[in-house]
């Protein structure tokens, strides 16, 4: 079996009185696209963010292989091997497609910030990025402003910038959210490539785009994990069944 | 220094304190309720002390002054805000900062065409003028003490809206979350022309209020700007409360300051403020989660 | 969708100019450089007065335009490298200006490591609030003690001398030479200011500025970004700051005071924030402006306010908004305004 990446356990994140996530645990394997999904208010926006630093944990721990992370910020777990696309999009938007993805790789090589050299000279951190466009497949249009590229293209971008900091984890919130059946089944066929070396955590809504790409399945609700395990055995889980009645099935 | 001395000296802290609430409990609002940084605020409260003693010139009477000059420095607010502050909503920082520097040098020019450079002072109403005697040597101002009175009976007004009311609560939520309380239709639009002028009103009442004890002069406003900014930041932005503790740490600071090393006394302020930035980046009683 | 050659381009941070505006930049340097030989002494010092504003303002835009924080103490910086000169020149004789600029600079860097490490911590409205703190402190430093005078200020009698040993290559107290050199050191921060912005350290600080929580997740050291901007950024001002005491010869609690730092402001935001070069337009459009105004009316101050409440709604893009008006739409990327965090981080009253 491919060796645990990321591992979290007895995760709790409280907001005042109210209990966004309750003793969560799972882990994430290299090689495998670990989804979890559950209905809104599950707390799987809150999951993810604990995962990456954009919030700290009540209670719990998380490592990255061996290492504990739990008291680390954004920018060390992003340093760690970590990296995270966020639901709502977030790129450089008064940048070019190009420059974003080599702000990305830039933030990854040994000189991150020399001040006096134009940024073009730096040819290992061009041609990482220019690879993750390749990947993504949005190297012709590298030179265009990011604000201007149409949603399902933000995405891909979004996705090529965590690529090209070349993480060993990577954390997807809600890739889909919004997009077309067409534009969809381009990042879903993305998605499906980067577990290649990389262990790989998933929130998604997008149910059938959850059973093409899932290795194993992890279900919340209320804040609490209610299932995790192969999708298979997930879907026949009653408690699960449960959850979901009413909702868009499995 | 003896006890009664401190215990002056005390008083006037807090009565310095009490002032200092006033003016930047109007920024603290309009800054927390409206989202905007209104840097002209020391100026309404320069407008405020100018018009008292103009108005106390003309009528003989510091309470028409006092009545007077909230009137219209309210209704200036609502015109200001209707015209101008109401586009500057979801607009970014520096065009605020631009706007309210536009506006001091306009209303500073305003000031110098009407009232000139002068320096003026005002008189006192005449039951609160003298002064208490507490020793042989040693007597208070009765009118430094109403001050205290009557600026603590404001503050217990405001608190009193935006705890109990039901107008202070519209203006809580619109402090936290103002797309849904627009879409919960609760007429935003005009709440929050009102908190503006109230806003404003305050820093002209406080600059009504210490006239008499204080010059009239044309760089009142600038320091009091800076000074009820610092009492922000120190108490955290849109808190009131915090308006409150960070007014009083200055107040006593500046009293205190004057006493035992003059010439840092101004220093001093911004030393504090420093200082409790280093523990509290958000105020004393901000945010603390970022 | 968009995607025409007309929106494809190689850098953003510093796009490349089209032909008219090279064309007119290289007119530009031609006319300064010239300027000694072509117009009355008067215009040269004026000339003298607007680069050193121009230089405090492209040193201010560093953090402003490129980092996205709106500083409203730079003045300080400026103000106290100029109290430096002034406090390290002797009564009747010059100082060195190998010594004394060094050490005006290196104060002005200092008190911008200080007051920015402390001002970082904060956050959007609060640091516009902090930042104005802090350069009243310094106000109020030199006005109520007896450091540099108190409020009165201090005379500075004589220019700095540029000898070394018996060596004497300029007379800095010739209007002329002056502005030469005045000249040349705005045109190398110029130089300095564009490798800084073209670099992997000014490209990180723009995305900071585009978005901060995606600039950090990516492991970029945002507070350190900034905070070494905003040095180099308080040093730039220092060295205009020190021209500027030595050319009018005096230094007063003013120079640190928080209207010429919104002033500077209001120029960073008239000439654009987009490039290196923009404040200095900016200072030339704004003092040439006020020096119109002043013979002109009285009451300036009041017409000056009024054409920033203005400038603030008709022309957020300042003049290159205007030019493109003018001039014809091109398809550019919208104009840059630094993305400060909605005021909705405010917390409740």
């Amino acid at each position: 079996m491919h060796e645990v990446a990321l591992r979290a356990e007895g995760l709790a994140k409280q907001f005042g009185g109210l209990r966004a996530v309750s003793d969560v645990s799972l882990d994430v394997r290299v090689g495998e696209i670990h989804a979890v999904i559950g209905p809104n208010g599950a707390g799987k926006t809150t999951l993810i963010n604990l995962l990456s630093g954009d919030l700290r944990a009540s209670s719990g721990s998380i490592a990255i292989g061996d290492r504990p992370v739990t008291r680390l910020s954004q920018e060390r777990r992003g340093l760690a091997g970590m990296g995270r696309s966020y639901q709502k999009t977030t790129i450089f938007p008064q940048f070019t497609v190009f420059e974003n993805v080599r702000l990305s790789a830039q933030a990854r090589c040994a000189k991150p910030l020399r001040m006096f050299t134009h940024v073009r000279r730096d040819e290992a951190v061009n041609e990482r990025a220019r690879s993750a466009l390749q990947t993504v497949g949005l190297h012709d249009r590298a030179r265009v402003t990011a604000s201007l590229l149409s949603h399902g293209e933000q995405r891909q971008l979004e996705i090529a910038m965590v690529l090209a900091t070349d993480p060993r984890i990577v954390l997807l919130d809600e890739p889909l959210a919004g997009m077309g059946t067409a534009e969809a089944r381009t990042i879903v066929q993305l998605i499906a490539t980067l577990k290649a070396g990389r262990a790989v955590l998933l929130v998604e809504h997008d149910m059938d785009a959850v059973f093409t790409l899932a290795d194993r399945l992890t279900v919340m609700a209320d804040g609490c994990v209610i299932a995790s395990g192969l999708p298979d055995e997930v879907r026949a889980h009653p408690a699960v069944r449960t959850a979901y009645l009413g909702n868009n099935g499995l | 220094m003896d006890l009664l001395t401190f215990g002056v000296q005390l008083l006037n802290g807090v009565q310095y304190g009490l002032v200092l609430f006033l003016v930047a409990s109007g920024l603290t609002l309009v800054f927390g309720i409206l989202g905007v940084i209104n840097l002209a605020h020391g100026a309404f409260y320069m407008l405020g002390a100018y018009l008292a003693y103009w108005i106390a010139k003309y009528t003989g009477s510091f309470w028409i002054a006092l009545v007077g000059g909230v009137g219209i420095s309210f209704l200036a607010g609502m015109l200001l805000e209707n015209i101008f502050v109401r586009r500057l909503y979801g607009r970014d920082h520096l065009a605020q900062v631009l706007l309210s520097f536009g506006l001091i040098l306009v209303i500073d020019e305003i000031r110098q065409i009407a009232f000139g450079k002068d320096v003026h002072s005002v008189a006192p109403p005449a039951f609160l003028q003298g002064s208490i005697q507490l020793t042989d040597v040693l007597s208070y101002p009765v009118y430094r003490l109403a001050i205290c009175v009557f600026c603590l009976i404001v503050a217990a007004a405001i608190f009193y809206v935006i705890r109990q009311t039901r107008i202070g609560m519209i203006v809580r939520a619109g402090a936290e979350n103002r797309q849904m309380t627009r879409a919960l239709g609760i007429p935003f639009d005009k709440v929050n022309r009102y908190v503006f002028a109230v806003g404003i009103a305050l820093a002209a009442l406080g600059g009504i209020v210490i006239a008499p004890i204080s010059t009239v002069f044309p760089g009142m406003g600038d320091h009091m700007l800076i000074l009820s900014f610092v009492v922000v930041v120190l108490g955290g932005i849109g808190s009131v409360a915090g308006a409150a503790v960070g007014a009083l740490m200055i107040g006593l600071t500046d009293t205190f300051g004057k006493v035992f090393f003059p010439t840092f006394s101004s220093f001093s302020i911004y030393l504090l403020m420093a200082l409790v930035l280093l523990w509290r980046p958000n105020g004393i009683l901000g945010q603390r989660e970022v | 969708m968009a995607g025409s050659a007309a929106a494809a381009k190689d850098d953003s941070v510093l796009p490349k100019p089209s032909l008219l505006v090279q064309g007119l930049t290289v007119l530009v340097v031609a006319v300064a450089i010239a300027l000694p030989f072509l117009a009355p002494s008067y215009y040269v010092q004026f000339a003298t007065k607007v680069l050193l504003i121009g230089l405090a303002a492209m040193a201010l835009n560093l953090v402003v335009g490129f980092g996205g924080l709106v500083s409203m103490c730079h003045a300080a910086f400026y103000g106290l490298a100029g109290y430096v000169l002034a406090l390290t020149t002797p009564k009747y004789d010059p100082a060195s200006l190998w010594l004394t600029l060094p050490l005006a600079v290196g104060t002005a860097a200092l008190a911008a490591l200080a007051i920015g490490a402390l001002s970082l911590r904060t956050r959007g409205i609060y640091f516009i609030m902090v930042t104005l703190a802090f350069g009243e402190m310094l106000y109020f430093l030199f006005h109520d003690t007896t450091i540099g005078g108190g409020s009165d200020g201090a005379y500075i009698y004589s220019k700095p001398s540029v000898a070394i040993g018996s060596f004497v290559p300029l007379n800095l107290e010739r209007a002329n030479s002056f502005y030469f050199v005045v000249l040349g050191v705005v045109g190398l921060s110029i130089l300095l200011l564009r490798a800084l912005v073209q670099s992997p350290f000014g490209h990180a600080l723009a995305a900071a500025r585009d978005n901060e929580r995606r600039a950090r997740s990516l492991g970029f050291p945002v507070y350190r970004l900034r905070l070494t901007a905003f040095t180099i950024s308080g040093a730039l001002a220092g060295v205009a700051g020190y021209f500027a005491a030595a050319q009018y010869g005096f230094v007063a609690p003013q120079m640190l005071g928080w209207h010429l730092s919104a002033m500077l402001l209001v120029i960073v935001v008239l000439g654009g924030m987009r490039g290196v070069t923009g404040p200095l337009v900016g200072a030339v459009a704004l003092l040439g402006f006020e020096e119109v105004l002043k013979s002109v009316t009285e009451y300036w101050k009041l017409v000056e306010g009024l054409v920033i409440i203005v400038l603030v709604f008709a022309l957020p893009g300042g003049l290159r908004q205007l030019a493109s008006m003018v001039l014809g739409p091109r398809a550019e990327a919208p104009a840059a305004e630094p993305a400060l965090p909605a005021a909705g981080e405010a917390s409740r009253a």
